[in-house]
Parts: C-alpha cells; sequence; structure tokens
C-alpha cells in the first residue's frame, strides 16, 4: 500500500530538546491504534529553521505546518487530520488566520529565503541514505567519478565563485588547486565543524538534517586532490550531528559510496570522526589541525598553509561545513547555475541563525545580496516586544557591530567588511535599545580573553587589557584617554596577533566606538548608563507624583530597601539598594524611575 | 544491501525518487480531494483513495495532489471526490468505487474529458473565501 499522507517531524537539536522524539514515538503508536500506520509515513527530520516556533510538525501532502507541537497532541494529529482528513486548527502557525497561513510558502520567515545548503533540511530523514539518494544524492560524485577530470571540477568550482563560509572567504578553488598541484603521496580532507561562535548553529544543523551531502562533498575533493582520507572534526557538544554522521557514514560504507574502489571505479576514499572538546580556537585551521594530530590547540603561523603543508606535514584541504554542502549542487548544476544567485563578488546563499532581541529567531538561508533589513523585518519578524532596534552584531566574538542606517546594506564579504564587521560564520544577533553597547562589547571582549590559546603576546595580554579598560568603564572609573588607549591597543592586536582570534578580537570595539562613540561618553563623562544596563552607574528612585503607595515594590524588594505605608508615597534607600530591578519590573504605575 | 556499481546506485535513485516526489508538494498543478468524512470512510472512501494513487502510478502522473477533506454534504452519493484541474472547471464525483476513479484519473486527468455520468452539483456555494483556489 502507498503512503497518502506524510508526517515530517522535527529532529532538530532545539526540537529534540523540547520532546520532538516523543512527540515522533506518540505519533508512531497513535497511527497503529488507528490503524493507518501504513498510509502514513512518519519521519524525523532536518531542522526546519523555524525554531521559535518549535518543535514542528509538518504534513503533507497539505503543507500543513503544525507549530509548538506537544507529545499529547499526537493522537489528535492522528485522529483528526490523518484518519478524517481535517486540520488541527490550533496548532496551525497563526492561529487567528485562516488555513492559508499554515502552508509554508505563505509563511514570512521562509519567503525570502532561498535553501541550496539546507535542500534537504527538514525534508528527507536524515538517518536513510535512499532518501538522501532519492534527492540526487551522491549523483555530483557519480558525477566526477565517471564524467570528469580533476582539472574539470576545479573549473566548475572557479566558474561558480563559491568561497569559503568558515570565516574568511577564501575562494574554494584556490584552495583545492594548491593541495591537488602538491606533488605527494598522502594528502588529506578536512571538515571544519567545530562551530566555535557563540549563538551559532548553522553546521550543527546542517550536519543533523543533511550529513551525506558533507560525505559526498569530501570525498568530491579526495578525488579532485588526489586524498585518500578524511577527517570530520566536530565539537563533543554535538552528539545528534555525531551520531546522525556516524549512521551516515556507516550506510555510504555499505553502498559502496564511501571506502576501497567507489562504485567499483579506481578511486577510494574514508572518513572518520574527530572530537573536539569545545575550544574556540580550534576552529581556527592551523589549530583545529595541531588538535587532530593531537597535540595542544594553539595555531601556527602560516605560510606554510594547510593547503600546501598540513595535517602531519601534508597537503591538507579545510573547508568548513556550510562550504561542504554546497559542492555537490555546484557539481551537479554546474558553476553558471551557482553564479546566478548572489552578488559579484559573492555567489550563492548564506545560512544565519538569528538570535537575540529577534521575534522569529531561527535558522535562515538567504542569497548573498540580501538586505540585512530583509532578514531582520521580514524573515525575521522584526525586534521582539516591539522595542527598538539597536545594532545587529554579524560574525559574533570576530565581527562587529551594524547600525540602523546601514540595515540596507546588501549582505556580502565585501560590504560587511567595508563596515568593519565580517560575514564570520554566520551568527547574527540583533540588540534592542536595552542592551548598553559598552556592556555586550565587554561580553564579546570576556570570551576572546577567555578562549585565547595564550601562544602569542599581543592577543594574550592585548585582549585582556581592552577587557579590564572595558570593565572599568562600565564601573565608571573610566577616563577619556581609555578612547584612545583601546583604538591603538585594538590596532596593534590586529596587526601583531598570529591568529584570526587575536587579529579579530577587537572588532567589537573598534566598530562600536566608531558607531557609538556616544554610549562610551556617557559612561565616562556622564558616569551613567543610558540603557540602564551597567549596575555601577544607574539609581531606581520612586516617582513621587506617581506613586500611589500600592506596596508592590516594597513586598518584592528582596534587601527590604523599600519604605513607605499604604497609599504613601514609597521611597528607596539608596545605600541598602542592589539595583536588581525588580520594583522597576513590578510597578504598574510607571512610578520607578532608572537614571 | 552490498556495494553498488554505477548501474544499482542509479536505479536505485529512480525509484526512490518516485516516493519522494510524493512528499514534494511545489510542482502539482492537479488536485483530486477526496471526502473522507465517516459517511466517506463508511462508503470505501479507503478504497478509492487507494485506486487514485494505484491509478495515478500506473498512469506516471507525478502532478496530482492527492488529499483528503471532510465531509462535502453529499452524503447520499459518497464516496464523494473533486478534481482540480487547469483549463477545466473545478469538478465534484459522486459515488466513486475504485472503478470509477481509474476512469476518472484516465478521462479527466489524462484526455481532459469530464466523467458526466458521475458529476453532481456542490450542495451549496462556498461561503469561506477559498483563497483565490
Ligand atoms: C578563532 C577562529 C575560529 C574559527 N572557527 C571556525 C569554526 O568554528 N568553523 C569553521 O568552519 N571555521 C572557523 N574558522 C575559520 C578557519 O580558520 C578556516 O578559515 C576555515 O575552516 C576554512 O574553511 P572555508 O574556506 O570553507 O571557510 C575560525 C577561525 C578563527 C581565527
Amino acid at each position: 500500500m502507498a503512503f497518502t499522507n506524510y508526517i515530517l517531524v522535527c529532529g532538530g537539536t532545539g526540537c529534540e530538546s523540547a520532546k520532538a522524539d516523543q512527540i515522533y514515538q506518540n505519533l508512531l503508536s497513535a497511527a497503529n491504534a488507528e490503524g493507518v500506520h501504513e498510509t502514513v509515513q512518519i519521519v524525523k527530520t532536518g531542522c526546519f529553521g523555524f525554531c521559535e516556533q518549535g518543535p514542528i510538525v509538518k504534513i503533507l501532502p497539505e503543507d500543513s505546518f503544525y507549530v509548538q507541537v506537544k507529545p499529547e497532541d499526537s493522537e489528535e494529529i492522528i485522529k483528526e487530520h490523518i484518519v478524517k482528513g481535517r486540520e488541527v486548527k490550533r496548532l496551525l502557525y497563526d492561529k487567528s488566520e485562516s488555513k492559508k497561513h499554515a502552508r509554508v510558502e505563505d509563511i514570512q520567515f521562509y519567503q525570502k529565503q532561498f535553501r541550496i545548503v539546507l535542500r534537504n533540511c527538514g525534508f528527507i530523514n536524515p538517518e536513510n541514505i535512499d532518501e538522501y539518494i532519492a534527492r540526487d544524492g551522491y549523483a555530483a560524485l557519480e558525477k566526477v567519478l565517471f564524467e570528469m577530470s580533476s582539472d574539470a571540477v576545479i573549473e566548475e568550482l572557479k566558474k561558480s565563485g563559491l568561497r569559503g563560509r568558515g570565516g574568511a572567504g577564501f575562494p574554494t578553488w584556490l584552495k583545492w588547486n594548491f593541495t591537488k598541484q602538491v606533488d605527494s603521496e598522502q594528502k588529506y580532507i578536512v571538515c571544519n565543524a567545530d562551530e566555535g561562535d557563540p549563538g551559532a548553529y548553522m553546521d550543527r544543523s546542517t550536519l543533523e538534517g543533511d550529513p551525506h551531502s558533507i560525505l559526498e562533498a569530501m570525498a568530491i575533493a579526495g578525488f579532485t586532490c588526489g586524498a585518500d582520507t578524511g577527517y570530520i572534526y566536530i565539537r563533543a557538544e554535538y552528539p545528534l550531528a555525531i551520531g546522525r554522521l556516524k549512521i551516515a557514514m556507516e550506510q555510504a560504507r555499505a553502498y559502496g559510496l564511501l571506502g576501497e574502489n567507489i562504485l567499483g571505479s579506481e578511486f577510494s576514499f574514508d572518513i572518520e570522526i574527530r572530537l573536539g572538546a569545545g575550544a574556540f580556537v580550534c576552529g581556527e585551521e592551523t589549530a583545529l589541525l595541531a588538535s587532530l594530530e593531537g597535540n595542544r590547540g594553539m595555531p601556527w603561523p602560516r605560510p606554510p598553509f594547510p593547503a600546501v603543508k598540513g595535517l602531519w606535514d601534508k597537503p591538507t584541504v579545510i573547508n568548513n561545513v556550510e562550504t561542504w554542502a554546497n559542492v555537490p549542487m555546484v557539481i551537479l548544476k554546474g558553476g553558471e547555475w551557482f553564479t546566478q544567485i548572489g552578488t559579484e563578488d559573492s555567489k550563492g546563499t548564506k545560512v544565519f541563525a538569528l538570535t537575540g532581541k529577534i521575534r522569529n529567531s531561527g535558522l535562515v538561508e538567504v542569497p548573498m545580496g540580501t538586505t540585512l533589513r530583509e532578514i531582520i523585518y521580514d524573515i525575521g519578524g522584526g525586534i521582539a516586544n516591539d522595542k527598538d532596534f539597536k545594532a545587529v552584531q554579524t560574525g559574533g566574538p570576530s565581527g562587529g557591530m551594524i547600525t540602523k542606517d546601514y540595515l540596507d546594506t546588501p549582505i556580502d564579504y565585501k560590504h560587511l567588511q567595508g563596515l568593519g564587521s565580517m560575514m564570520g560564520s554566520g551568527g547574527m544577533i540583533v540588540m534592542d535599545e536595552d542592551d548598553c553597547i559598552v556592556d555586550v562589547t565587554k561580553f564579546y571582549l570576556g570570551f576572546t580573553v577567555d578562549e585565547s590559546c595564550g601562544k602569542c603576546s599581543p592577543c594574550r595580554v592585548g585582549g585582556r587589557t581592552l577587557y579590564n579598560t572595558l570593565d572599568r568603564i562600565t564601573k565608571g572609573e573610566g577616563t577619556m584617554e581609555d578612547i584612545d588607549k583601546m583604538r591603538s591597543c585594538g590596532y596593534a592586536m590586529q596587526k601583531a596577533s598570529l591568529c584570526g582570534l587575536g587579529q579579530t578580537a577587537p572588532n567589537p570595539i573598534m566598530s562600536s566606538l566608531k558607531y557609538f562613540e556616544k554610549e562610551y561618553l556617557a559612561h565616562i563623562k556622564d558616569r551613567s548608563c543610558p540603557s540602564g544596563r551597567c549596575k555601577e552607574l544607574i539609581s531606581y528612585f520612586i516617582l513621587a507624583d506617581k506613586c500611589i503607595g500600592c506596596t508592590a515594590c516594597a513586598r518584592k524588594c528582596p534587601v527590604s530597601a523599600i519604605t513607605g505605608e499604604r497609599r504613601k508615597i514609597h521611597l528607596i534607600n539608596q545605600d541598602l539598594c542592589i539595583k536588581c530591578g525588580i520594583c522597576y519590573e513590578v510597578c504598574k504605575f510607571d512610578a520607578v524611575y532608572v537614571g | 544491501m552490498a556495494k553498488m556499481t554505477l548501474e544499482e546506485l542509479r536505479a536505485l535513485r529512480d525509484e526512490k525518487k518516485k516516493d519522494l516526489n510524493k512528499r514534494d508538494v511545489a510542482d502539482k498543478t492537479k488536485q483530486v480531494v477526496i471526502g473522507m468524512g465517516t459517511c466517506g470512510i463508511a462508503a470505501g472512501a479507503k478504497d478509492t483513495l487507494n485506486a487514485f494513487l494505484q491509478e495515478l502510478d500506473a498512469q506516471h502522473l507525478t502532478d496530482v495532489l492527492i488529499t483528503q477533506t471532510g465531509c462535502m454534504g453529499l452524503c447520499y452519493v459518497e464516496p464523494t471526490i473533486e478534481v482540480i484541474a487547469p483549463e477545466m472547471p473545478n469538478v465534484i464525483y459522486g459515488k466513486v468505487t475504485p472503478d470509477v476513479a481509474k476512469t476518472i484519473v484516465r478521462d479527466h486527468l489524462v484526455n481532459k474529458k469530464m466523467v458526466s455520468e458521475h458529476i453532481f452539483d456542490r450542495p451549496a456555494a462556498d461561503i469561506i473565501d477559498r483563497g483565490g483556489k
């Protein structure tokens, strides 16, 4: 009997942690109980990207999009939707609207998106190689092995203009070509799945949702560059992705798509997984290779570049997960096709993890050249809680802040760099009016100071100096000289650090000094924090003309710093106040003032 | 499954593609909606549905979307279905047995000819906007 309905349950980490597996199990048993298990196929897929509304369950062919599903809802979904053909209206996205809005193509979140990297995420079962194959999986490998020369592969990549998605944006064809041209018995292919950028999870979701695409791409590189061994370096904190990769590798081996004489050809290639311990610097390619060799994860100066002298001194191609995921499509559809998407210097798409003060946080894939405004307002639904937009940080701790005035900037490598930020791996953190720029900058610096490996002094000493300065400013102890000192210290780090970590660590400071100097000055000159975040610089007061004496604040104050009788104006004892802000939150009459 | 040759991989892909295509709603231009209310199911709508699926496979039609809906209000002629296809009026068919289902696929969907003896009127004008269907 054929299937008439398909239920796709999101199996990404976000939805899994919200009981997606239980939903899946309950759907299976409900389908059995109702006797419809032969007509409905229930599949656990990769991330749908709409994480804000997870767990997500999508039903085909109706294309009903159920959000925030709970395990208890499974029975109703089977009984109503599958057996009777009636959509469960209360679970549809945007419940106030009619059925129209439950269709995936109608949801704003998906409208500007274009999926190359995430082509299979949320559609196929990542644990079933047949489904990947049915979506033209391994067809690119097939084409390369039987119809193309290694030169032709390089040529196609060159035509496509594909650049690395791990941060630096280095042309992929060039890197492969370096390795290809070196004469060496042994070469290696490495997938960088370290993804240390806080708030970023593009690579994890790609691996969880479509692991075979990475294996296929690595084999293509192996053929092209003359390597027979690949390593996937992935952080141990990604158990689901690791599990799915292992399953995928086993299946690929069983089918003869990895291993000796792939598809009966002369070409042999296999892949191993190596777990990282989650240090940010181990995402940097030379530190990653050191870690792969079993040494402490510290970078080495380049040149020599890994493409020429990498893992165990052998020529090594190292690419980011998202870069790899693009490769099969470039080969299959041609470099020409790929150039039609994107901008002059940046071809194809980019996946972003949209987080922070945004209404629809989630994973989005857009053509290069899409503007920040489109991502934040059209796809992301704007700022949460109707607050005002303040800035967006791209490129994580290595990037910079971009302000309102630049929201119409098309996103590509060149433009982001021009703004003092960078593409980075794709983290995108949105800040609103309540965020203090100095405080956020301090957070990023705190991160890079913690993650610095300590090998070179510009990064080790410079980062600490910058952090301490920011810390003083947030406490109202900054001086005007600090501004210039931070600028010159940052400049020195950018120029003199050994690796990208130290070179980019000052970016949040440099860009916020440029766009938000006023906020720094408020902290230094006025000893005040305009957003009311820096505790040392703010005080809470009760406004006499607004307070009605309801006692709500006094009852909630954890240190009993508020005095006042019922129906009388209350008063905060500044000596006792710990500035927790609870009084401000509980007052219904806007009588508590932060200044 | 043992290690595959190129030919085996291609054959497997073609076979699995058929299954997976059914999941893809994007390029379906025609639609068959099957009334699967209690009345429809009691009158054999499930068999009708299976007959449609089998015949679509047999005729190699991949652009038809099969969906289910509740009772269409024509309980006296169940199973009822609606066929929506370009260049043709939307038609409600009643008393659609598995055999009739096969005829509908061949005549209506393939040859663009209506199966007149099974056409029934919509019970009432649709007062809810059908969203431009
Ligand atoms: C501090 C630091 C952290 C990095 N972290 C990652 C990472 O998590 N994932 C990644 O793919 N690249 C990361 N990179 C970039 C890599 O060094 C390298 O450029 C990349 O793996 C090359 O692949 P691509 O050309 O496909 O982008 C990092 C770089 C630096 C300096």
